[in-house]
């Protein structure tokens, strides 16, 4: 088995993939980095020049308007080009393979391609056949890594409560298939979060995931018991209809975050979300709008924790 | 070589500062050299304006050779940029090239009506059309060595001489 | 053509022989081992000094991929991989494009392989009209056209009424049943072993009860109809537990397991590696330990290579895309040598089990290194070491999970019907 794929032969961030088995002092760089960048909105110019006349492509075989236009933003607030790709209608659906999508978009002169796909280790496979000077970020692949959301998670909750190595923190909700959920549980792990707690029916649980070295409940309210970081995962639709759930109603009652079972965490518990939220289906709008709420704070932080990944990435040659 | 004394330096600059500075006049230092002696300055010479700060990693150019560096300090500057009389304070001139960065950093905050530079040492070797305003003290030392201000714990800032990392070039 | 292979360690699981002798071969026959017949003049000589002389292997599953996949592979190139595997019987599954349901198919395939004068193909023919799992097939028409015995390969059928009826219209005729347990349901769209690693990549699991639910309901209704079944690729270790119990109750039921899974499990997936996706799915190392004890008390009857040529372009997408199989003809000599080699095992008892255990299996007869038996043989070099080049395979398929790897045991002469089919 090669060395890890992510960094190249100096031990720097070459791509990015996923938050497992990248080292600690890789992530703190990323979260110090995104600190200065958040001070750039501030001012008249958000812009730094430092990815001028660097193109990003953004690669979406997965369609999604808010990951793309937050790593758009990201991408122009560093002065790159940036081009977008939504590869379901384009040259994909004609029958062309992944790799010779990728290909001919590297021959456009690519510094960089955000990916997101549906399967699983997909980032993996592009970053394993594109040219040696082109990075590759990984904005979501099937249930595996989200990276970039993870690192975000994790510049929130180092705002609000500094110092990680006190916290417990609860992850709520479809674990199963959430890819956001693996990478928050390596970055948590990683800084040295002593207690990640995840908490949900078993259908949404894997079996295997106390493997991930993570503290199983399916009791909200015993779950949530003095927990300091409360993270709501989406729900999606299709859910009920894999046998996996009766019903958005039954799944609220139970595990649905509202003001009374938020009371069992602790009075200055912080509430997240990646986003977007089904209100009254995994949140209720009392305490999404509500004074723990940090869910927008986690947009403006992503924007910065983006900006962060791409300088590290694009000046690493 | 036996480097100048930066405490009495220092106060020569401050003196040499004094008659050329107003109500208006906003200090700006550039991490991490140039923000203790802004600090200071700023205290000796007693300025209204709030001290600025900046960390020109996001503007150096190079960037594509030797990547993001691995330290990055948030810049912060408390008052309004666009006319403000601005001097730049930095530590050892030498290449003029983290000059030019910040200036283009500054630039993306506003349009200041002037900018100034105060430096503490000019080891000359001037890679660009830079020139300090204010000025210490010339000091000349060899290609592959560097000067560097140091803070003790008491807060007294000295400059001593070691040896050029490679690829080291400000 | 006579043959005399000379100074060989004659390697005969059938009698237990293993002993440096000479093989004297005429008329596609062994006409000797020791003494040569009288007034025998080579028109070959071989010299085996230091190589071992067996049996030629038999392999209870290859994909030729023919008909309707030769982008993938064809029979030229399968067989040729075959032979250079030392494989001079193979079974094939009937999932080729038609399905093997129609004895027309079969004819063509065996007309075709025959033609080609390398290994004996012995077709499984589909146990249901286009393996749908509805209607079976016209059993009898197909053993006339070939057939040794009938097969789901991998389509599920979930339907037990079928399975039943199926392997009740097996019995009348004698025939055998080969169906691989996977309940459809419980491995529908996973891709890996539910374990820690689909669980850390994310990739859907397919739970081992999708191996044991199947298992226990093809074992009752085996026991129920009195059919002659043998089950497939086992992958799991409450799999094996569950053949050994079955055995014991003196059930008719023979089971197999793929080389990959006698020596892989679900760590060598690393950063999603689609080589190593596979069906059955490389599982935990309890269960790939498991299976080695299971081919060690003979749980397990035989190795097979499992060999599925997989064109690059439906290997180089995403794990869960890709299309799952790997090569194996050439590797299934040295994977089995290795599996031995660990587990100390004897050279005789373990080259039985790709020689006379899946030949017993097959039915087609006593596979020998004795007089009187067909000269279908291999000699290797037990102690040549070569490293694994995807390029270099003769296979079509360059899709091996042991790429790179340096195996010990190289096939140089392979004989069939008493030609030479190959020489290194």
């Amino acid at each position: 088995m090669a060395g890890n794929p992510q960094l190249n032969a100096n031990g720097e961030l070459h791509h990015l993939l996923t938050i497992e088995g990248l080292p600690r002092d890789i992530i703190v760089r990323i979260l110090d980095t995104a600190h200065s960048f958040l001070s750039l909105t501030e001012r008249e110019i958000k812009k730094v020049p430092l990815l001028r006349g660097k193109a990003v492509f953004n690669l979406f075989f997965e369609p999604s308007t808010r990951t793309r236009t937050t790593f758009e933003i990201a991408a122009k607030r560093l002065s790159a080009d940036v081009i977008n790709l939504n590869v379901g209608t384009s040259s994909q659906s004609k029958g062309e393979t992944l790799l010779d999508t990728v290909a001919n978009l590297s021959a456009m002169h690519a510094d960089m391609f955000i990916v997101r796909h549906a399967q699983s280790g997909a980032a993996h496979l592009i970053a394993r056949h594109v040219a040696p000077y082109i990075h590759v970020i990984n904005a979501g692949d099937g249930r595996h890594a989200h990276p970039t959301q993870g690192l975000l998670d994790m510049f929130t909750i180092r705002h609000y409560k500094q110092d990680f190595t006190r916290l417990r923190v609860a992850i709520v909700g479809d674990v199963l298939h959430s890819r956001v959920a693996r990478s928050q549980i390596h970055a948590l792990t990683s800084l040295g979060v002593p207690e990640v707690r995840v908490i949900g029916p078993r259908t949404l649980l894997p079996n295997h995931v106390s493997e991930l070295g993570v503290h199983v409940f399916h009791d909200m309210a015993k779950g949530l018991k003095d927990v300091d970081v409360v993270i709501m995962l989406r729900l999606q639709n299709e859910r009920m209809n894999g046998a996996l759930l009766p019903s958005a109603q039954e799944f609220f009652k139970y595990y649905g975050l509202t003001p009374e079972k938020l009371a069992s965490a602790k009075a200055d518990a912080i509430v997240m979300h990646p986003g977007p939220m089904n209100r009254g289906v995994e949140i209720d709008s009392s305490v999404a709008d509500g004074n723990q709420s940090v869910i927008l704070p986690q947009v403006t932080f992503g924007i910065a924790v983006r900006m962060a990944v791409m300088s590290i990435l694009a000046g690493s040659g | 070589m036996r480097m100048p004394e930066a405490e009495s330096l220092l106060s020569q600059l401050a003196d040499s500062m004094r008659k050329h500075v107003s109500a208006d006049t906003a200090l700006i230092g550039i991490h991490t050299g140039g923000v203790w002696l802004a600090e200071r300055l700023h205290r000796s010479l007693g300025l209204k304006q709030p001290l600025g700060t900046i960390d020109v990693s996001f503007y150096r150019d190079d960037y594509e050779s030797r990547g993001l560096h691995a330290r990055v300090k948030p810049s912060s500057i408390p008052f309004e940029v666009a006319d403000a009389d601005v001097i730049l304070v930095d530590d050892v001139l030498f290449t003029g090239r983290t000059i030019r960065a910040a200036i283009n950093e500054l630039f993306d905050y506003g349009r200041p009506q002037r900018i100034r530079l105060a430096a503490l040492v000019d080891r000359g070797g001037r890679e660009l059309p830079i020139a300090p305003q204010f000025l210490g003290v010339e000091v000349r030392v060899a290609d592959n060595e560097q000067i560097e201000l140091q803070k003790s714990a008491d807060g007294r800032l000295s400059l001593v001489l070691t040896p050029m990392p490679a690829l080291e070039r400000k | 053509m006579k043959i005399h292979i000379k100074n060989g360690r004659v390697v005969d699981p059938q009698s237990g022989v293993e002993k440096v002798q000479d093989v004297y071969i005429a008329a596609g026959k062994i006409a000797a081992v020791g003494v040569p017949p009288s007034g025998f003049h080579a028109n070959r000589v071989i010299d085996a000094n230091g190589l071992v002389v067996c049996p030629g292997l038999v392999d209870l599953s290859a994909r030729l991929r023919e008909p309707g996949f030769e982008h993938k592979a064809t029979l030229e190139s399968e067989m040729a991989a075959a032979v250079a595997g030392g494989v001079t019987s193979l079974a094939c599954p009937p999932d080729t494009d038609p399905p093997l349901d129609e004895p027309g198919l079969v004819e063509m395939l065996k007309y075709r392989a025959r033609g080609l004068n390398q290994a004996h193909v012995y077709p499984l023919g589909a146990l249901t009209l286009g393996l749908k799992g509805e209607r079976i097939t016209e059993m009898a028409e197909l053993v006339d056209a070939g057939c040794v015995g009938f097969s789901q390969a991998d389509v599920p059928l979930d339907d037990n009424l079928v399975m039943l009826r199926a392997m009740q219209y097996a019995t009348t005729f004698g025939y055998s049943v080969w169906l691989r347990p996977s309940d459809g349901g419980l491995s529908r769209s996973g891709v890996a072993h539910d374990g820690q690693v689909s669980t850390r990549l994310g990739l859907a699991p397919i739970p081992v009860a999708a191996e044991t639910v199947a298992l226990s309901t093809m074992l009752l209704l085996a026991r129920e109809t009195g059919a002659r079944v043998h089950l497939c690729r086992l992958s799991s270790a409450e799999g094996v537990e569950m053949m050994r119990q079955a055995k014991a109750l003196g059930m008719n039921v023979t089971c197999d397991v793929s080389a990959n899974n006698v020596h892989l499990s679900e760590l060598d997936i690393g950063y999603f590696d689609s080589n190593y996706h596979l069906v059955p799915p490389l599982r935990s190392l309890r269960d790939r330990d498991a299976l080695r004890h299971g081919v060690e008390d003979g749980t397990i009857d035989a190795i097979c290579s499992d060999h599925t040529p997989v064109d690059e372009d439906a290997k180089q997408l995403p794990f869960g895309e890709s299309e799952a199989g790997a090569t194996g003809l050439e590797l299934l000599l040295a994977l089995t040598l290795k599996w031995a080699e660990e587990s100390r095992i004897s050279l005789p008892k373990a080259i039985a089990k790709v020689t006379t255990d899946p030949a017993r299996i097959l039915g087609i007869g006593t596979v020998a290194v004795a007089a009187g038996a067909n000269a279908d043989l291999c000699i290797f070099d037990p102690k040549l070491r070569w490293k694994v080049e995807p390029s270099r395979l003769k296979s079509q398929g360059k899709n091996t999970p042991f790429a790179g790897y340096e195996l010990m045991g190289r096939v140089l002469y392979t004989l069939v019907g008493g030609h030479l089919v190959y020489e290194a």
